[in-house]
């Protein structure tokens, strides 16, 4: 495995192929929104986005760019502003293909491409339309006992998981903190993209009160920095959610047009923030 | 009744029903329920644990989102939450869309984990404020979790209680009905009737839903008020200005 590169922001994100299965963590755990502007404005295509296990803005500006065929999520949402506008005019227009899921089976089936295996099974779902849906997962019988039956999962192991964080070392080493769902997607992926606010001095590794909160550079492919990379959306403690930018963006993001507007904007915002 | 607002009288409610519970988890964007988990660990003695997605002092996961389904499957949550944009007879609950899936002709954010927890959470409340035709239907066009499941199904969890803007409902798993328990106050069982899609049990003399009383009202207004601004402070912020309009 190559040593972690440290990029631009610009050649992080060039490292997303058109057709790539991306997977991307919730609101609240890291979302690298500077790589997602990034990655919206080269033009990227036919994505098939996999939200661990929810997506927000993230996913609804990358449908509204055309960048989106497939999304597996579990809900997309904006939370208090209300529907996610682009995710659900591309339904109505038959435009994106939905994989419905459940929250626990996009943990579950990214722990089995964690442990390197095809299939890992989980209670539930057996009797919902999640299920009848997803004619990928299947309901087999527990071998180990009668009258048990149980669906099977296939593991989901994307080309890319792409995530924001506090700090990195100089030798790859990314500090994620509590959430540590954004190790199960590096774990799982094989390339594992991160922005970071900023580099730090020293090793991570070697101070034990921080070692376990670190995702290991043998993970992390390369990193950029992007000081308030997840803005407009919050990020640890560091800043709160920019309401205003985002209820602009539910205003324009009715229109293509008004997207296009809207990642010009964001460029200039978010240098004006920084 | 004794001027509380109906956000108080519904925080007293769910309260009420987690009497008992060793842990109870509160989902995402669930204000109500998480100031009624609170308010019933602040009556427990320390005997309750509660963890509230998205807070920071109230939870106790550290293994990321995947923790609290890995909880539900170990049996360590006793209670949670649902809701639906439909939710029929059998408890049924839809939060995907309305019409034929996957042409929704609304459709909403999604399932979440409601399709695992529902089958493990032993007592699952179902909460609602609307309660309407349009969301309380003779058959969900989605099911995102069911009811009842069919024998030979692994389901320790399922629906406890629906709880919504105009009453409280128990639901019974073997005749796969609802019974209407309370009425809220200013309400009547005639409008509970004309507003729901479904037929439902109820006996002769159903009882006003009790409103708190004044020292839970006054830890209502206090200490969890205080508690849940750490995680709603909007919500908070609401609830203090409801306080003002009913006193």
């Amino acid at each position: 495995m190559s040593a972690t590169s440290l990029l631009s922001l610009h050649a992080l994100t060039g490292r997303i192929p058109d057709g790539a299965l991306l997977a991307v963590p919730k609101d609240s755990s890291g979302v690298a929104m500077a790589a997602t502007r990034a990655l919206a404005r080269r033009g990227v295509r036919n994505l098939h986005l996999v939200c661990v296990p929810v997506g927000g803005l993230q996913a609804d500006l990358l449908i509204g760019a055309g960048a989106v065929t497939t999304v597996e999520t579990s809900a997309i949402t904006m939370g208090e502003f209300g529907t996610a506008p682009c995710f659900t005019a591309a339904l109505r227009n038959r435009s994106l293909h939905i994989m419905d899921a459940t929250c626990p089976a996009i943990y579950a089936a990214l722990q089995a491409a964690e442990k390197g295996i095809p299939f890992i099974p989980l209670r539930g779902m057996i009797g919902t339309d999640v299920l009848r849906h997803r004619t990928d997962w299947k309901v087999i019988d527990n071998p180990f006992a009668d009258d048990d039956p149980i669906v099977a999962l296939p593991a989901i192991r994307p080309d890319v998981a792409l995530f924001h964080a506090r700090y990195a070392d100089r030798q790859g080493n990314v500090f994620i903190g509590k959430e540590r769902e954004v190790i199960l997607m590096a774990h799982a992926a094989q390339t594992t993209l991160v922005t970071v606010e900023e580099i730090v001095d020293g090793n991570l590794l070697e101070d034990p009160a921080r070692g376990g909160a670190v995702l290991p550079s043998i993970y992390v492919s390369a990193i950029a920095v992007a000081k308030r990379g997840a803005w407009p959306l919050a990020f640890a403690d560091l800043y709160p959610m920019d309401d205003a930018a985002i209820g602009r963006y539910m205003m324009l993001a009715r229109s293509a047009e008004g997207i296009a507007q809207f990642l010009a904007e964001w460029n200039t915002g978010v240098q004006a923030a920084a | 009744m004794t001027g509380c607002s109906q956000t108080e009288l519904l925080i007293a409610v769910i309260a009420r029903l987690l009497q008992g519970c060793a842990h109870v988890a509160v989902g995402a964007s669930s204000p109500i329920p998480g100031a009624g988990a609170l308010l019933a660990r602040s009556q427990s003695d320390g005997a309750m644990r509660v963890s509230v997605l998205g807070s920071l002092r109230n939870n106790f996961f550290t293994s990321g989102g995947v923790e609290l389904f890995d909880l539900a499957a170990q049996g360590r949550i006793d209670a949670f939450f649902l809701g639906g944009g439909q939710i029929d007879g059998q408890a049924n609950i839809n939060l995907v869309g309305t019409g034929d899936y996957p042409d929704t002709s609304v459709r909403w954010p999604g399932s979440f984990g409601s399709a695992y927890l529902y089958f493990l959470v032993p007592r699952v409340i179902l909460f609602r404020e609307e309660h309407t035709r349009r969301v309380m239907v003779p058959k969900v066009d989605f099911i995102s979790a069911p009811g009842v499941s069919e024998a030979g199904v692994y389901r320790p969890g399922g629906p406890h209680a629906l709880l919504t803007g105009l009453g409280l409902f128990s639901f019974d798993r073997a005749r796969r009905r609802f019974r209407l328990e309370s009425v809220h106050p200013g309400h009547s069982v005639e409008e509970i009737r004309d507003n729901t899609g479904f037929e439902f049990d109820s006996p002769k003399d159903i009882p006003a839903t009790p409103a708190p009383d004044a020292s839970v009202l006054s830890a209502i207004r206090n200490r969890i008020r205080g508690d849940i601004a750490e995680t709603y402070p909007h919500f908070a912020t609401r609830l203090a200005a409801d306080e003002r309009t009913s006193s």
